[in-house]
């Protein structure tokens, strides 16, 4: 089923790790087998976020083998010293879990295809987003466990998305979850809700293009579709309306950039979604509960219709 | 029809074909028993009086705990309760099947008010999906927009909508009247069989689809037609009987009906005249 949520303040920041939390939290219901997060955090811009797994949870629940943690070090020291012979030099490091690292790279190089390929060469290594505002946070388990194990309650931002997911055509880990990374364009995310039946055909054809997949969760070809589409000069909103023909299925998603937030639904309409707007607040979801978990007072909430694209700036 | 003067009373539902198993300690046993059929009330309703009135404040409960209270408040004879601080909950009202002014002060979530047989119904808010979802009779009315499959199912009543609905308004419906003051979403009218809406506003794309019967009003423009949907002639009976409706519905005060478009199902399909359960109901 998964449920999916999303907030953009216009004008000022807020505490998008609580409200998003809330959010996230309200549609448990929906799928606790992972949650993630897409932050877009107030930071001064200069350096790159680089959020990565080593390895995978293999909790309760998990489809993923168990790893060694001398494994985890293993690729951590190949990741450090690739960076290092790419020219990025590490301002600061996090090891939030064993399998779970946050680093803040200064790096001046724009395009960050050659440098993606080359960390996620190493075997277990994928890299869960890369820019200067975005941070992608996905684990298994209900938004407030993964709020909890990643100290997100904080987060200061202007704008999020999120996912609760019950998995039904993949595995349940941290690569099959959303939030989808736009790989390789800084501060892109994508996070769905819905079923793609042309998956196969879409990815190999974006294959034979170059583009990259690191799941087999059909709702990654958002992200990628979306990404070959500005690759090739496509504006978000265009790349978005484009999707409503090229891909097949039932779908609502969300995609975020580093000053915007898009919606988009198909031409069925058969998947949820709620939305909440006023001049300073864009908040919406698969059901109204997510939206009155930030706003409880009275307000005036709809449905949009099939095959409807929305972008909100910042 | 089955010739009930001739069978026992024990015998009487099943010699109309309403089932044929023994369905110990379900509600539908006692449903069908024919000793209610005297006076046609379900089992677990309450007689209520409309002037008895209070306010149920459903903030901090879950939603059983919330439908157990209404239950309550019936029990004790309340016959107009004003439901607080919804908030978006979804399956608030479901189930209440007798005589109930029912005023919730918000908006609900999925399946408000579902599976509902008599109550009279306002929600000063928004509605999630499947409001109203096989509504028996009464009257639901709701002040702002309501989301997908809004009067899924229906088989009686009016179900009013102020605002615009999603999409699937309407499918499978089986009698009834669905009227929408502003637009309508894709598929309204879907495999619908009996009923009437009547929309106001523009609506989407495929209306009617696959419908077998039934009646489909719309006043604005329409995205495309679906399977079986075809344009009907706009009858003076039809525009009375539109105009009266929008009145009691308090609703498109001054809108010109005569401009109004009528779509009917194209083709017959044989053999799903059936007659529905509450038609058995009367007929006993």
């Amino acid at each position: 089923m998964c449920g999916i949520a999303g907030l953009i303040h216009r004008g000022k920041s807020s505490n998008v790790g609580h409200e998003l939390q809330g959010m996230l939290q309200a549609l448990k219901h929906r799928g606790e087998d992972s949650t993630g997060y897409a932050l877009y955090g107030d930071t001064d811009g200069k350096n790159f976020i680089m959020r990565f797994k080593v390895g995978e949870n293999v909790g309760e629940g998990s489809t993923s083998v168990a790893e060694d943690v001398s494994v985890y070090d293993e690729r951590k020291k190949i990741v450090d010293s690739y960076l290092a012979e790419m020219g990025a030099k590490i301002i600061k490091e996090e090891r939030i879990l064993p399998y779970s690292l946050r680093y803040e790279i200064e790096y001046n190089k724009k395009d960050l295809l050659e440098f993606s390929q080359k960390i996620e060469s190493i075997p277990g290594v994928e890299i869960l987003s890369m820019g200067k505002s975005l941070e992608v946070i996905k684990d298994l388990g209900n938004a407030k466990m993964v709020c909890d194990r990643y100290n997100l309650d904080k987060l200061v931002g202007t704008h999020a998305i999120g996912h609760a997911r019950m998995a039904t055509e993949s595995g349940v880990d941290i690569k099959s979850a959303h939030p989808f990374w736009g790989y390789p364009f800084s501060d892109v995310s994508v996070v769905h809700n819905g079923q793609l039946t042309n998956y196969w055909n879409n990815r190999r054809a974006l294959e034979n293009k170059g583009m990259r997949f690191m799941s087999e969760c059909d709702s990654e070809l958002i992200a990628v579709y979306l990404a070959e589409k500005m690759r090739d000069g496509a504006s978000l909103e265009e790349g978005m309306k484009e999707s409503l023909t090229g891909l097949d299925g039932v779908f609502t998603y969300f995609v975020a950039t580093k000053d915007s937030l898009g919606m988009a639904k198909d031409t069925m309409a058969a998947k949820p979604l709620v939305l909440y707007e006023s001049d300073d607040l864009v908040a919406m979801g698969s059901e109204e509960i997510a939206i009155r978990s930030i706003l409880p007072q009275e307000i005036d909430t709809y449905d949009p219709f099939d095959g409807e694209v929305k972008v909100w700036q910042i | 029809m089955a010739n009930l003067k001739n069978v026992t009373k024990k015998t009487k539902a099943q010699a109309m074909g309403l089932h044929s198993e023994v369905l110990t300690g379900r509600t539908q046993q006692k449903f069908f028993n024919p000793d209610e059929a005297e006076n046609f009330y379900y089992f677990g309703t309450y007689d209520v009086d409309f002037n008895k009135r209070t306010d149920l404040d459903v903030k901090n409960m879950t939603a059983a705990e919330a439908n157990k209270e209404l239950d309550n408040l019936m029990s004790q004879g309340y016959g107009t309760i004003v439901i607080k601080n919804p908030q978006g909950k979804h399956s608030l009202g479901v189930g209440i099947l007798n005589k109930l002014n029912l005023i919730f002060e918000g908006s609900l979530g999925y399946f408000g008010m579902g599976s509902s047989d008599g109550p009279i119904v306002r929600i000063n808010g928004r509605v999630g999906w499947s409001c109203a979802e096989n509504l028996m009779a009464g009257k639901v009315v709701i002040e702002k927009n309501a989301g997908s499959c809004f009067g899924a199912a229906i088989r009686g009543g009016d179900l009013i909508c102020k605002g615009s609905v999603g999409a699937r308004t309407g499918i499978d419906m089986k009698g009834g009247t669905i009227i929408i003051g502003g637009d309508a979403g894709a598929f309204t009218g879907f495999m619908m069989q009996r009923g009437r809406i009547i929309i106001l506003g523009d609506v989407g794309i495929n209306l009617g689809d696959s419908m077998y019967d039934g009646t489909i009003f719309v006043g604005g423009e329409i995205g495309s037609y679906g399977s079986d949907a075809v344009d009907s002639e706009l009858t003076q009976s039809d525009q009375d009987w539109l105009r009266r409706k929008l009145r009691v519905a308090e609703i498109g005060e001054n809108f010109d009906v005569s401009k109004m478009k009528k779509i009917v199902a194209g083709k017959k399909l044989w053999n799903y005249d059936n007659l529905e359960p509450a038609e058995k109901k009367g007929a006993i």
